[in-house]
C-alpha cells in the first residue's frame, strides 16, 4: 500500500482551495440544495489537512494504516467530495450528481457508498464520539494512525459533545486532533445570539485538552497547528479555527447565517463564480 | 433440543449472569473483541469481561449516546464492540445514535442490554423498558433478539460475535427457568419449536417463554393441545414459521414482557396480516408503563402469567372462524 503524495506547497495549496470554492458553489447550485457556508468556511482547514498531512491511498480506501477523518459536520459535504474526487478516490465527474436521486454523493456524507469516507455523518455532535471510538482502538493495537474530527461550532451546543470531549481528556487520547471551524453562525443566524458556545477554547482546557487557536484561513499557521497537535503528547488537541462561514464570496459572507443550507439563486450563482474568478485548473464538471 | 427442566419461577439462571460468563470466554478467543459499559458493569455483568481483559474494558461513564459513538468507531478501525447498558438507557437514550451512527453505517456493534422488561422489579417504572423491542425494530439493519433462558443466551452470543452487523440483543435480570440443555443451536431469523401443537400456537420470547410452556400444560389437562414456540429472534422474524403455525392451527397467542404495540406481538400480527390471517392475541403490557413491585406480583398484575397465556388461548380460539 502506499500512501498519496503530500505537500506543504503554500501555493499549491491556495490554488487547490479556490478550485474546491468553486467546485462547492457549483455543485449547491447544481442540486438546488446544500450547505455552502460551513463548506466554503473549512476549505483552508480541510484542503491543508488532506494534502499535507493524512496518510491514505484513494486505490485501497481502506487501507488500515490510514488516517481516519470523521467529518463530524456532515453537511460540509460539497467540500468533502470536491477533495475526494481530486484526490481520486472516485471519478471527478461525478460532483455533478450531488444530491441527486441514485448518487453516491449524499446530502451528508455516506461511509458505505463513499470512498473515502470513514463514517456516515450530518446529524450533529456525533463526530467526537465516532473519532474517539477509532483514536481508542488505534491506540490499544499501538498502530500509528491519527484520527482527525472536522467539527462545526453550533454543534458544540449537543450534549453528547461534551460528553466525548470529556471522555477523551479523560483518556489522554493524543492520536486524536479535533478541527473547530469556528464561522460564528448557525442556521437560524450568530451562534452568540442563539446559545453561545464561548469561551471554548477555556471549555476544552477544562476538560483536559491542549488547545490550538489559530486563523482558519491562513495555512501558514493551519501548517504549524497540525504539526503541532500531531507532536504534542499526553492529551487530545483541539485546533479552534477562527473563520468566517461562507468564506470567499462576499454576498454570503454577510448573509445573516453565512449561507448555512440555501441553494444560490442564478444571479447570486453567478456574481459568486465571476467573485472567485478561475482556478488554476478548470472546473471538473 | 432437550428441556432440561420444568418452568418453575425463581430458580436458574439469569441471562445476564450467561452474557457476563460468555463474553469473557469469547475474551480470551477473539482479541477484538471489546467492550463498552455505562457505569453499570456490575449489574449488566459486563464486570466479569472487565477485570480479565482490563485493556478492552471501557467504561464510558452515565454516557450512552457517547457510548454507543464510541463503539461505532472501535468498529470502523476493526474492533468487535459489545456496548452494554439496561435497556431503557441502551436504546431509549442514545436512539438517534443507535439509529444513525451504528444502523445507518451498519456498524459492526452489539448492544446488549439487561434489565428489560416488568422483570426489573423493585426499581419501577422508570427503569422497566417495555418499548424497546418496538424501537430498535423500527430501524433498517437493526436485529433484534430475546433469549429465553441462560444456556440459549450463550449460545446466541456466541452467534451475534461471530455475525457481522448492528444487533440488540434484550436480556433480563432475574433468574430464569433453565429450557435448553447446550444443544440448542441460534440460527438468526429461526424460531424454536418447543412443543408441537394444533389447537393453538404460543409464540413467545423471553422469560414468557417458561409461562408458555406453563400454560401449555395447564391446556393440555383442560384437552387443548397448543404448541409453543421461542421466537428468540424478533427480528428478522421467521415468517415461514409464523406462517406455517397460522395456517396449521389457525389461531396464534404472542407473550412477551412487553408492551402489546410494536413488538413480538405486533411483529407476529404484522405477518399474519399479510401472509395467512388468523386471530392473534397478544399478552402484554397494555401500553401502560410498570410500576415498583415484586415481580410475581408485577406478573400477575400486569398479565403476564401462564394464567394470563392460558386465556389468551382460550379467547383466540373462539375466535376461529
Amino acid at each position: 500500500m502506499a500512501a498519496y503524495a503530500l505537500t506543504s506547497d503554500k501555493q499549491l495549496l491556495a490554488d487547490k482551495c479556490l478550485l474546491h470554492r468553486r467546485h462547492i458553489v457549483k455543485m449547491v447550485h447544481c442540486a438546488s440544495s446544500g450547505h455552502m457556508g460551513g463548506s466554503l468556511s473549512a476549505v483552508e482547514l480541510a484542503t491543508t489537512l488532506y494534502y499535507s498531512f493524512l496518510k491514505g491511498d484513494p486505490a485501497n480506501p481502506k487501507w488500515d494504516g490510514r488516517d481516519y477523518v470523521v467529518w463530524s459536520k456532515g453537511h460540509a459535504s460539497p467540500l468533502a467530495y470536491s477533495i475526494l474526487a481530486d484526490l481520486g478516490y472516485f471519478p471527478k465527474a461525478e460532483l455533478a450528481t450531488f444530491r441527486k436521486l441514485g448518487t453516491r454523493l449524499q446530502g451528508h456524507v455516506d461511509r458505505l457508498k463513499v470512498p473515502g469516507i470513514d463514517a456516515s455523518t450530518g446529524p450533529l455532535g456525533q463526530g467526537i464520539s465516532i473519532a474517539l471510538g477509532m483514536a481508542l482502538a488505534t491506540r490499544l493495537d499501538k498502530t500509528p494512525n491519527h484520527v482527525w474530527a472536522i467539527t462545526g461550532d453550533g454543534e458544540h451546543q449537543e450534549g453528547q459533545m461534551w460528553e466525548a470531549i470529556m471522555a477523551a481528556g479523560f483518556h489522554k487520547t493524543d492520536n486524536l486532533t479535533v478541527i473547530l471551524d469556528y464561522n460564528k453562525k448557525q442556521l437560524s443566524g450568530p451562534v452568540e445570539n442563539i446559545v453561545d458556545i464561548a469561551p471554548i477554547a477555556d471549555k476544552y482546557r477544562a476538560f483536559n485538552w491542549n488547545v490550538i487557536e489559530i486563523n482558519g484561513h491562513d495555512i501558514v499557521q493551519i501548517i504549524d497547528a497540525y504539526k503541532k497537535a500531531l507532536a504534542f503528547k499526553g492529551k487530545p488537541t483541539v485546533v479552534i479555527a477562527d473563520t468566517i462561514k461562507g468564506k470567499g464570496v462576499p454576498i454570503f459572507e454577510q448573509e445573516i447565517s453565512g449561507f448555512h443550507g440555501a441553494p444560490p439563486c442564478d444571479a447570486d450563482y453567478e456574481k459568486a463564480m465571476a467573485g472567485l474568478g478561475p482556478a488554476k485548473w478548470p472546473d471538473f464538471f | 433440543m432437550i428441556l432440561m427442566a420444568g418452568p418453575s419461577k425463581g430458580t436458574g439462571i439469569a441471562t445476564r449472569d450467561a452474557y457476563g460468563e460468555v463474553l469473557a470466554e469469547l475474551g480470551s478467543e477473539n482479541p477484538d473483541i471489546v467492550v463498552l459499559d455505562a457505569d453499570l458493569s456490575t449489574s449488566t455483568k459486563t464486570a466479569v469481561f472487565g477485570k480479565k481483559f482490563p485493556d478492552r474494558f471501557f467504561d464510558m461513564g452515565i454516557a450512552e449516546q457517547n457510548m454507543i459513538g464510541v463503539a461505532a468507531g472501535m468498529s470502523f478501525a476493526g474492533k468487535i464492540p459489545f456496548a452494554s447498558s439496561f435497556a431503557m438507557f441502551a436504546t431509549g437514550r442514545p436512539w438517534e445514535q443507535v439509529r444513525n451512527i451504528v444502523c445507518h453505517n451498519q456498524a459492526n456493534v452489539k448492544i446488549v442490554a439487561t434489565h428489560a422488561g416488568i422483570t426489573v422489579g423493585e426499581d419501577g417504572a422508570s427503569h422497566q423498558a417495555l418499548e424497546d423491542i418496538a424501537i430498535m425494530r423500527a430501524i433498517p439493519k437493526m436485529r433484534v433478539i430475546h433469549p429465553a433462558d441462560g444456556p440459549s443466551t450463550k449460545k446466541i452470543i456466541r452467534a451475534v460475535a461471530s455475525d457481522v452487523g448492528p444487533v440488540y440483543v434484550r436480556l433480563s435480570r432475574p433468574k430464569f427457568p433453565v429450557i435448553y440443555d447446550d444443544s440448542y443451536e441460534f440460527k438468526m431469523g429461526k424460531g424454536t419449536v418447543l412443543l408441537d401443537g394444533k389447537d393453538c400456537a404460543i409464540i413467545a420470547v423471553g422469560y414468557e417463554v417458561a409461562e408458555a410452556l406453563k400454560a401449555a400444560e395447564t391446556l393440555k389437562a383442560e384437552g387443548i393441545d397448543v404448541a409453543v414456540i421461542d421466537m428468540a429472534c424478533i427480528k428478522p422474524l421467521d415468517d415461514a414459521r409464523v406462517e406455517s403455525m397460522a395456517r396449521k392451527c389457525g389461531a396464534i397467542v404472542t407473550a412477551e414482557e412487553h408492551n402489546i404495540l410494536g413488538g413480538l406481538g405486533g411483529a407476529v400480527a404484522e405477518c399474519t396480516g399479510s401472509k395467512y390471517p388468523v386471530p392473534v392475541v397478544r399478552v402484554g403490557t397494555k401500553d401502560t408503563f410498570g410500576e415498583s413491585g415484586d415481580i410475581p406480583s408485577l406478573l400477575e398484575k400486569y398479565g403476564l402469567t401462564s394464567r394470563h397465556i392460558a386465556e389468551a388461548v382460550k379467547a383466540a380460539i373462539k375466535m376461529k372462524k
